[in-house]
């Protein structure tokens, strides 16, 4: 029995890992600038599509994994550069209609770039599983676990110890004011896209050799992470790890304890129970606005 | 405005009459309509499809066409959709005037037509897999394909072969997954089979290790059949590895195809799966009595298109060469007659088994269509 719960807990932490790179896009984006970028699970699909074509193409794996992420930063960019800095002064929800229409465009622009066929990644190092008391982990999963603590670590440094990092903490805490003490908005907006493309293609190289990736990946895993958003508390960066780890948990403990047929429910519901009774989130911003 | 519908009638009264006193008329083309899914999401099935049947009509065409007549192929493309297919089926019976339908891509536009072929009288003969399109019977309506219920029946003969009785069961969330699962759930009885566990998964689900967890743990399970289309059958054959379980795994003939074995990897190894001839064409012992049809249309197909052959465009050319064979025996393209013919198909040779119709049967094959496959170093292999 234990062992049946150690498998779920290592299926849910691996999953919920991803999600938390996910949600933490979504923070960086909803903080600069109140959008709700929906294209966000497209910087996933991008990140582990373009690796596969790479290596396929036979650019060796590391250069390949770089060139991903920074070709997915550049779409992160231009979205912000040619979809939502035009519309200026637009409300928060026609922009976020506008990452959603762009979440459909790059999704018909892979399909044609790329293709409609689903890919294999081949996984970092090996393909053993390895026993851990009656349950297994892949090698793959590890990779996962690491390099998303050592994401999460790089971004605290960079939020603590870069000008641009503390540029984007006072856009995030009040934009106006920042604007007052000299800090370019508008800067600090490309750059939160930038690095939430980044992240997202990140998460998309390193699940890819678990989950495999087709061009349409993003609706869904985008959407995860969005719920993980939601239950940590939007705008909250520690609240988002938790959230994508507490969702991945209750998914994987869902699936094997209750009914695997609710699998995909459980997401939907938690973000209903969440918006209900605790509207902010585990790690939200108490008090402020009221609505 | 009043003399219009007259000459029409009139024209069509001097052309009936002609056609009955001069045989002439018999130099017409024979109609041959056609409605596939080329576009939409299930367009990997319609292309190979279209593509098949635009192939043999010419190549029967440059070899004199039948009955000295000429076929005609009238297609659309519906696209998936159920709603589109009945109109397009309408049109080809109603404007096109066609002699025979042949189509039916998917199981939903196949059933969207029954209705109008059943009430024009006009021989059918769809592409689609599920068990309804020929069950109950229906006077004009045929297919090709085999069924899933067969499938699982394939996997079920194999495992008694191999003594495995309690089997766990994991099932996609698709139309095709879930109509296997209900198959296999009803035919486990017949052989002997208890399911000790049956889990689910969605179409997007990336991880089944809870689900394949609970298999493993449940009591007595000696094998794992997963019905299941798509990329969850690759995941699930990864995941099944991964937790180290090392009972026989059975996938279903909605993956057979190589690029499973593409997205399992290694991990595919040792998977059974029961398939048609044509995937393993090269393989099929030389006395196999469908090696040589299937040998002929894959290579045809493949050195035409520059593309691997898939089942589904052998479902398009059984279709064809059946109808084409019934129009021969008929001796004409009367619709009644043909369907009598397709009805007495008797020991036709084709890419999904050797079809013998009857009364009772409108698709004539049976378990021995399918082969029982297993993965070898990274290709298929023939099981025995």
């Amino acid at each position: 029995m234990l062992s049946q719960a150690l498998q779920f807990l290592f299926t849910g932490v691996t999953v919920g890992a991803i999600y938390a790179l996910v949600a933490l896009g979504f923070t960086l984006i909803y903080n600069s600038s109140h959008v709700i970028n929906f294209a966000q699970g497209e910087f996933v699909m991008i990140g582990g599509m373009a690796t596969v074509f790479l290596v396929g193409a036979g650019v060796p794996m590391p250069l390949a994994v770089a060139a991903a992420v920074a070709l997915s930063t550049l779409v992160g960019m231009a979205l912000e550069k040619f979809a939502i800095e035009p519309a200026g002064r637009a409300s928060v929800v026609s922009l976020i209609i506008i990452t959603i229409g762009a979440s459909i465009f790059l999704r018909g622009l892979a399909q044609l770039v790329w293709d409609k066929k689903l890919h294999a990644m081949p996984p970092f190092t090996g393909d053993a599983p390895i026993a851990v008391a009656g349950a297994t982990i892949l090698p793959q999963s590890l990779w996962v676990l690491g390099a998303t603590v050592l994401l999460v670590l790089a971004l605290r440094w960079f939020f603590a110890r870069t000008l641009l990092g503390k540029a984007m903490l006072a856009v995030a805490n009040n934009r106006d004011a920042a604007q007052l003490v000299g800090i370019g908005v508008r800067r600090v907006q490309l750059a939160s896209f930038a690095l939430s493309a980044a992240l997202g293609a990140a998460a998309g190289i390193l699940i890819a050799p678990i989950t495999l990736t087709a061009y349409d990946i993003g609706t869904m895993i985008g959407l995860k992470g969005f719920a993980a958003a939601i239950l940590g508390g939007l705008g909250s960066g520690p609240g988002a790890i938790v959230g994508g780890l507490a969702l991945g948990i209750a998914e994987a403990m869902g699936a094997g304890y209750l009914s695997s047929a609710y699998k995909d429910a459980i997401a939907f519901v938690v973000i209903l129970l969440v918006l209900f009774f605790l509207p902010r989130g585990i790690l939200g911003a108490r008090g402020g606005e009221r609505v | 405005m009043l003399h219009r519908p007259l000459l029409t009638g009139l024209a069509a009264l001097a052309a009936a009459a002609l056609g009955a006193v001069a045989p002439a008329a018999a130099q017409q083309p024979i109609k041959v309509g056609a409605f596939l899914s080329v576009t939409g999401p299930a367009a990997f099935l319609g292309d190979p499809e279209q593509k098949t049947l635009e192939m043999y009509v010419e190549e029967i065409n440059a070899k004199g066409g039948v009955l000295g007549r000429k076929l005609q192929l009238v297609g659309y493309d519906d696209g998936g959709d159920a709603e589109k297919a009945r109109t397009f089926a309408k049109r080809l019976i109603e404007q096109d005037n066609v002699d025979i339908i042949l189509g039916g891509t998917t199981t939903g536009t196949t059933m969207a037509v029954v209705p109008l072929v059943e009430q024009a009288g006009i021989p059918f003969i769809s592409m689609a897999g599920a068990v309804v399109i020929v069950e109950p019977v229906k006077k004009w309506v045929f297919k090709t394909p085999h069924t899933d219920r067969m499938a699982c029946e394939r996997i079920f003969a194999d495992m008694k072969e191999r003594k495995l009785a309690k089997i766990g069961m994991i099932s996609g969330a698709g139309g095709f997954d879930k109509s296997m699962r209900t198959e296999c759930l009803g035919v486990a009885k017949k052989f002997d089979i208890e399911i000790v566990a049956d889990e689910s998964y969605g179409a997007q689900d990336t991880d089944m290790t809870a689900q394949l967890t609970k298999i493993r743990n449940a009591a007595g399970v000696q094998a794992v059949v997963n019905p299941g289309f798509g990329q969850g059958p690759a995941i699930v054959t990864k995941n099944f590895r991964q937790l180290g379980m090392n009972i026989p795994l059975y996938q279903s003939h909605g993956v057979a195809s190589k690029q499973f074995i593409e997205l399992a990897g290694a991990a595919a190894e040792g998977v059974r799966l029961p398939a048609a001839a044509l995937l393993v064409a090269e393989i099929l012992p030389d006395n196999d009595k469908q090696k040589p049809v299937v040998v002929a249309y894959k290579k045809a197909y493949e050195g035409r298109f520059k593309s691997e052959v898939s089942t589904f465009g052998g479902h398009a050319y059984d279709a064809l060469m059946i109808a084409v064979d019934a129009i021969k025996r008929a001796g004409s393209a009367d619709k009644a007659k043909v369907r009598d013919a397709i009805e007495a198909t008797k020991g036709y040779v084709g890419t999904g088994g050797i079809v013998n119709m009857s009364a009772a049967d409108h698709m004539g094959l049976d378990t021995a269509a399918f082969r029982m496959l297993e993965v070898k170093n990274g290709t298929w292999a023939l099981v025995k």
